[in-house]
């Protein structure tokens, strides 16, 4: 029985019987009275943004009782217009806008973002694509977010942040599409190289791209399985991609986790090793993503669902292994990643110096596998919670369908005649423990080492 | 005497030059003993880990790199990779918008705080607090804002230049000499005329040292915020290099800033000699 139902009201019936808001005969006519399918989500995004907003339950209704319900949803449908994205990619029609602006950062990660320009992808969709070096991961959210760039290579978790208000003002955006899986690793400094247990690391420096990176979590999630709390044993510092070589050589920080060719350039230059590929941690993990503003999708829908198949195409060649050398022949010149030819190849291709005297093989080190999984956004938001960057309450689920556009994916791979997966979520295995997206609140309370309560 | 003195600098001048050119090579020369490797290994292994080449260029290396900039200056392939030149004119623009935009609002204003004793009291605190700002700390701000970086790279170059210019226009204003002003009182000289004829060609030597150590302040700028919003311009450049961790760019770029300013400042200087007069 709710506590507050009306004891005076006839039609009710008082103790047993009645449904879990009390307001309906039965539970099944409760159950019937939701709103379903998309409509579902939608009250559920709006239930979380509210949450966010007013952490406080008092602050909330306060709200509410001052400007009343109407301006309410009016306000908080402006930071979120929850409408849906999927109506937006409607059939393949002309695009509105063919001189398009996408950024991109110079990691091995946006390779299909940038070898769709060299390599005619774009062209082919009948888009005039610029793809713009970009200096880090705030310049390229602001640049986004200003409308500067129509949409751009970030990576996996920032999305989600933009889109709950983590670090900027909250605005919805989409993952339409993942840049690449894997491909990342663990660099330490070579006078470390007899020291790869990380229980011995504590008081380690060690450098991370972004805060909202899946670095960031990868990093904390291998710490913590080891015992050291990445918090207190150790120093996690944000620092832009090319900066980390130089501070691993000029002995600032002990090691960093950071995307490729960095890591590769890191032995290139022979000042680090790799003490572990990010695949160790978790085999298929996302990286980067390629994001657009919601709002972006609602003005243009037909130019972004044409820059969409164009990555999606890029991503499709790039999957491909015996395709890799001429990737990277594309993708090193100056006007794009500006790296020497072989540390492009060596990550592209899988055949790599370790940094200890010996080659290795591993064609999987780096992936390209574009269908963003609501289970990669759902495990994120795990890590964000747990590491006590969201605050209060979260609806995984809904956040998750909201940014990670599964479905529209799916839609345009189907247009294109590429096979999406059957499913829009799957479970896989973090170092050994099995995630299962249906149960993200038993997860985060499964660690030992986490800051949220 | 005086052209044996000039003659005895430039000599010395020389002679330094071919002493650090000297020292320089020498000191990245050396090779650090490696270990022996296997060629497949080695095939993938960078210079400075394979022969113990030092990470640090040489003059040589950097002279060849300048000869190869300045043999094509104007290539321009593709958005994120055009010639040393293209970049320099990008940003000899954006200092000169901004900088422009700084002289029209500093000179006017400073005038008038210049011209009451009451608004230069009041307002010295806020100019102070305001002048010593980083350029970098005002960048969020700017994208924040403005939501445009290359408005924000221009607003940023604005708002770090105009207050040298600002204070010394208000310094010089302030410091009209009484005698003049009481002549040109006596003459009856109408205040648009006073200020135009008498204060102004009395305070033109300071403000235009302000505007001088505004140039340099402006061509400061413009390299950390082209760094930092990207796209194009001399600091982008430098910024583009760096990723590729390419320090005989990097030293080649440092130079051209350099010249370039050094070019900026002169023609100031010039100016600055055409109204400066005997007291």
């Amino acid at each position: 029985m709710a506590p507050f139902d009306n004891p005076f009201d006839a039609k009710r019936r008082r103790g047993r019987g009645g449904c879990s808001c009390g307001g309906h005969e039965t539970q099944a006519a409760h159950e019937a009275a939701l709103p379903t399918g998309d409509a579902a989500i939608e009250r559920a995004v709006e239930a979380t943004l509210m949450r966010a907003l007013f952490p406080h339950q008092a602050e909330r209704r306060a709200f509410l009782k001052s400007v009343g319900l109407a301006t309410a949803a009016a306000a908080v449908s402006q930071f979120l217009p929850t409408t849906f994205v999927a109506e937006a990619f409607a059939e393949a029609g002309k695009p509105e806008k063919t001189d398009l602006k996408v950024g991109f950062i110079p990691i091995t990660c946006a390779t299909p973002i940038i070898m769709a320009k060299p390599m005619g992808f774009y062209e082919k969709q009948g888009l005039n694509v610029d793809v713009v070096k970009t200096a880090g991961w705030a310049v390229v959210r602001d640049k986004t977010l200003n409308k500067e760039y129509d949409a751009a290579h970030m990576l996996a978790p920032m999305p989600l942040a933009i889109t709950m208000g983590l670090g900027s003002n909250p605005v919805p955006f989409a993952v339409p599409a993942i840049e690449n899986v894997n491909g990342q690793a663990i660099c330490l400094a070579t006078k470390h190289k007899d020291n790869r247990d990380p229980k011995n690391w504590k008081g380690f420096k060690l450098a991370i791209p972004f805060d909202y990176s899946n670095h960031n979590y990868l990093l904390r999630y291998y710490l913590a399985e080891h015992g050291i709390d990445p918090d207190t044993d150790v120093q996690l510092r944000s620092v832009p991609p090319p900066e980390m070589v130089a501070n691993l050589r000029a002995d600032n920080i002990d090691g960093f986790l950071a995307p490729d060719n960095v890591v590769q350039r890191a032995v290139y230059d022979g000042v680090g090793f790799i003490h572990i590929l990010s695949k160790e941690i978790w085999d298929g993990h996302p990286c980067c993503s390629f994001s657009v503003a919601q709002d972006t999708i609602r003005e243009m829908p037909n130019a972004t669902a044409a820059l969409l198949r164009a990555i999606l195409q890029a991503t499709a060649f790039a999957s491909k292994t015996e395709n890799r050398k001429e990737i990277a022949a594309a993708i090193a010149p100056a006007n794009y990643l500006n790296q020497p030819l072989t540390v492009v190849e060596q990550v592209l291709t899988g055949t790599y110096a370790d940094g200890l005297g010996s080659v290795k093989k591993d064609p999987k080190r780096v992936a390209f596998d574009p269908f963003p999984y609501e289970s990669f956004a759902i495990w994120t938001l795990t890590q964000m919670k747990r590491w006590g960057q969201i605050k209060g309450d979260v609806d995984y689920a809904a956040v998750a369908k909201q940014v990670y556009r599964a479905t529209d994916a799916a839609k345009l791979m189907r247009q294109d005649g590429l096979t999406p997966p059957e499913t829009t979520t799957k479970t896989f295995v973090v170092m050994g423990k099995t995630f299962d997206p249906a149960k993200p609140a038993e997860y985060l309370d499964s660690f030992k080492i986490k800051r949220a309560s | 005497m005086q052209r044996t003195l000039s003659m005895r600098a430039g000599i010395l001048s020389f002679a330094l030059l071919a002493l650090i050119l000297l020292g320089w090579q020498v000191a990245v020369s050396g090779s650090a003993s490696t270990e022996a490797m296997d060629p497949e290994y080695a095939a993938l292994m960078g210079q400075s880990a394979t022969t113990g080449k030092s990470a640090m260029p040489g003059p040589l290396d950097v002279g060849a790199t300048i000869w190869k900039h300045l043999k094509d200056p104007f290539y321009d392939r593709g958005p994120n990779d055009k010639g040393i030149g293209i970049q320099l004119a990008y940003s000899i623009g954006r200092v000169a918008l901004g900088y422009g935009l700084a002289v029209l609002v500093a000179i006017p204003v400073g005038f008038l705080i210049g011209m009451s004793p009451l608004m230069s009291r009041a307002l010295d605190p806020f100019i102070q607090i305001l002048k010593p700002v980083s350029p970098l700390a005002w960048m969020p701000l700017a994208l924040y804002t403005i939501k445009d970086s290359s408005l924000s790279a221009i607003f940023v170059i604005f708002i770090c230049s105009i207050w040298p210019m600002l204070i010394n226009t208000v310094f010089g204003v302030a410091g009209t000499r009484k005698e003049w002003l009481n002549v040109a009182r006596t003459l009856e000289v109408g205040p648009v005329r006073r200020a135009f004829t008498v204060i102004l060609p009395a305070a033109a030597p300071t403000i235009l040292t302000g505007m001088r150590i505004s140039i340099g302040i402006a061509w400061l700028v413009i390299v950390a915020a082209e760094m930092l919003v990207g796209g194009t311009g001399i600091g982008y450049f430098v910024w583009n290099e760096w990723n590729n961790l390419s320090i005989t760019n990097v030293i080649t770029s440092i130079l051209v800033i350099g010249l370039v300013g050094m070019v900026l400042d002169q023609l100031l200087a010039r100016a600055q000699r055409l109204v400066t007069f005997p007291e």
